[in-house]
């Protein structure tokens, strides 16, 4: 989306298609009107992402003023208006408050206003309840899946935490070192991992019926991203890692049943996907 | 607010009181007779001399002094100078603007000048300009200030005759504008590098990005984003420097020759007229403890995180 520094940061190949359009190929000031109108991001923690000091009805208005040319009071109704679709109480008398004088929950609730404030066609929420309270992540989560239901939206939620995609997720992409390692819709995910590394994430979920054992966790520690391991990164850690595994990456390939008939949206990157699911 | 500010200007009475007897008592142990300097070279008569310091008051014991000085400053009476009796508070008065207008100036270059080469430096951090000014900023502040001031002397006046080498004229606002460079070249360096590592901090900050994912325009991202937060401390910095610059141009007035405060505090404490330095210092404290009551509650309006109650 261009919204790191380049440098340090760099796309060395690829393409971002959106809506058939290559970003990469678009001018600095193309990109721009699409942030924020067409596609707009949540972040992790609302308190450093909300600009201190200024009131959230103004950092809510700005949308406004900047890509629909409103005037000050137009952009203050909308903030307004914002704020109550996400259900902030008292939005009125709160809007000219500050980022620090709202509680966590309703912080990230101003977050997700701001992202809604356009009715972009994607949203991007990059771990948007991992600073959150429990009780209060999932109310957050809640409203995001609603939003998005009735916004009609596409959303692309980055979060470590399995437990949270599979209400919101049609589909899920499983990522490790930096690459995707497996996609499928939400369902199959849970009932039929692909790949080893899935695998050991849903069994180290806590689950209610397993009172008593030691959770499952996956051994080792999670890569040097500078420092990746030759062929499939995740060979390490991996119970079922052979010799293949340490000097050939395994590509993306599709994944179909035992008989060869297609799954739609499968797809593993493993040597061994076929054990992986059937065995 | 209103209580917070009532309470700051309270708290200014034994700040005042304990600097003015501080300044009193250390005027008073310089070496030197102010009365017996009336007489320059020549032996001073004793019995004039004796009857000079009965008139003045100044064969009362310290602390009897003292209150009288204290007495008449409540009344807004500074007391007379020796040499000559005059009232101190009119010199003082017509030192005092001519710094004034010094200071505001010299101020005012740090503000624009100092703050636009920051914002720059900072936001093309390691490129060409931020080094530039990085270089200059260093030399500025490791150059004592009357090596600035003697060699625009030399080049702007005397060499290429740009300017008059000394001012003639103190109410002459052109005539001060390059003493006012000169006095402010040090602040400017320091607000420069203030502003260059504040702005720079904050540049990779969450709240920008989330600027520039809402696809703000890149002026409005440093203008209403980062500019705000990043002055904070900057602030800071101009509020305690304007006392800084009033009282602290003894050295830029010596050599551009400029009727202020730094000039006469020069002359006053050569001639050893104590009351005229403590008068000065306490006009200057006062300055000083408003500047920075200013600064604290711009502090309230730049950072909403601060309240003071
Ligand atoms: S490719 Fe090998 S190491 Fe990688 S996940 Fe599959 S089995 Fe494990």
């Amino acid at each position: 989306m261009g919204i790191l520094d380049m440098p340090p940061g760099k796309i060395p190949q690829g393409e971002i298609l959106f809506r058939g359009q290559d970003m990469l190929k678009m001018s600095n000031e193309e990109r721009r009107k699409i942030r924020g109108r067409k596609i707009a991001m949540i972040f992790q923690d609302a308190l450093s992402s909300l600009n201190p000091v200024l009131s959230v009805g103004y950092q809510l208005g700005e949308m406004f003023r900047v890509h629909e040319g409103m005037g000050r009071k137009e952009a203050k109704a909308k903030a307004i208006e914002l704020m109550e679709r996400v259900k902030i109480p008292a939005a009125k008398e709160r809007v000219n408050d500050y980022p620090h004088q709202f509680s966590g929950g309703m912080r990230q609730r101003i977050m997700i206003a701001m992202a809604l404030a356009l009715e972009p066609d994607l949203i991007i929420a990059d771990e948007p309840t991992t600073a959150l309270d429990v009780t209060v992540q999932a109310q957050v989560m809640d409203l995001l899946a609603e939003l998005q239901r009735e916004y009609n939206m596409g959303l692309i939620l980055i979060t470590h935490d399995l437990g949270v995609v599979a209400d919101v997720a049609d589909k899920i992409a499983v990522m490790y070192a930096g690459r995707i390692v497996e996609t499928a819709p939400v369902h199959e995910l849970y009932k039929r991992p692909a790949h080893p590394y899935t695998r050991g994430l849903l069994e180290s979920i806590p689950r209610l019926d397993q009172k008593g054992h030691e959770l499952y966790a996956i051994k080792g520690l999670p890569p040097n991203l500078l420092k990746i391991p030759s062929g499939c990164a995740f060979n390490p850690r991996c119970p079922k890692a052979q010799d293949i595994c340490r000097t050939e990456v395994p590509p993306l390939v599709p994944v179909t049943e035992q008989d060869g008939a297609e799954l739609t949206g499968r797809g593993s990157a493993c040597h061994f996907w076929k054990e992986t699911i059937h065995g | 607010m209103g209580r917070y500010v009532a309470r700051r200007l309270l708290q200014m009475i034994p700040v005042f009181i304990g600097t003015t007897l501080l300044i009193f008592l250390m005027v008073n142990v310089l070496p030197g007779d102010p009365v017996r300097a009336l007489w320059g070279d020549k032996p001073p008569d004793p019995a004039q001399v004796a009857q000079i310091k009965h008139d003045r008051g100044l064969d009362l014991p310290l602390w009897e002094q003292y209150l009288h000085y204290m007495k008449g400053l409540f009344q807004g009476d500074f007391g007379n100078t020796i040499a000559g009796n005059r009232p101190i508070l009119d010199e003082i008065t017509q030192a005092f603007p001519v710094s004034m207008r010094l200071a505001v100036m010299a101020w005012t270059f740090e503000l624009v000048v100092g703050i636009t080469l920051g914002v720059f430096a900072g936001i093309r951090r390691g490129r060409i300009v931020d080094n530039t000014v990085t270089i200059f900023t260093l030399l500025v502040i490791s150059v004592p200030i009357f090596v600035v001031g003697l060699l625009f002397q030399l080049y702007m006046g005397n060499e290429w005759q740009w300017i008059t080498p000394t001012v003639q004229d103190s109410e002459d606002m052109g005539q001060l504008v390059v003493p006012a460079l000169v006095l402010g070249m040090v602040g400017l360096a320091y607000v420069a590098r203030l502003t260059r590592t504040s702005i720079a901090e904050n540049r990779s900050s969450d709240y920008i990005r989330t600027a520039v994912a809402k696809g703000l325009p890149r002026k409005r991202i440093v203008t209403r984003h980062l500019l705000r937060n990043s002055l904070i401390p900057v602030v800071t910095y101009l509020g305690t420097d304007i006392g800084t610059l009033m009282g602290g141009a003894v050295i830029t007035e010596g050599i551009f020759n400029v009727t202020g405060v730094g000039n006469l505090l020069f002359t006053s404490l050569a001639r050893r007229e104590g009351a005229v330095i403590v008068g000065i210092v306490t006009v200057l404290v006062l300055v000083y403890l408003l500047a920075s009551l200013l600064v604290d509650l711009l502090y309230a309006v730049l950072d909403p995180r601060i309240r003071y109650a």
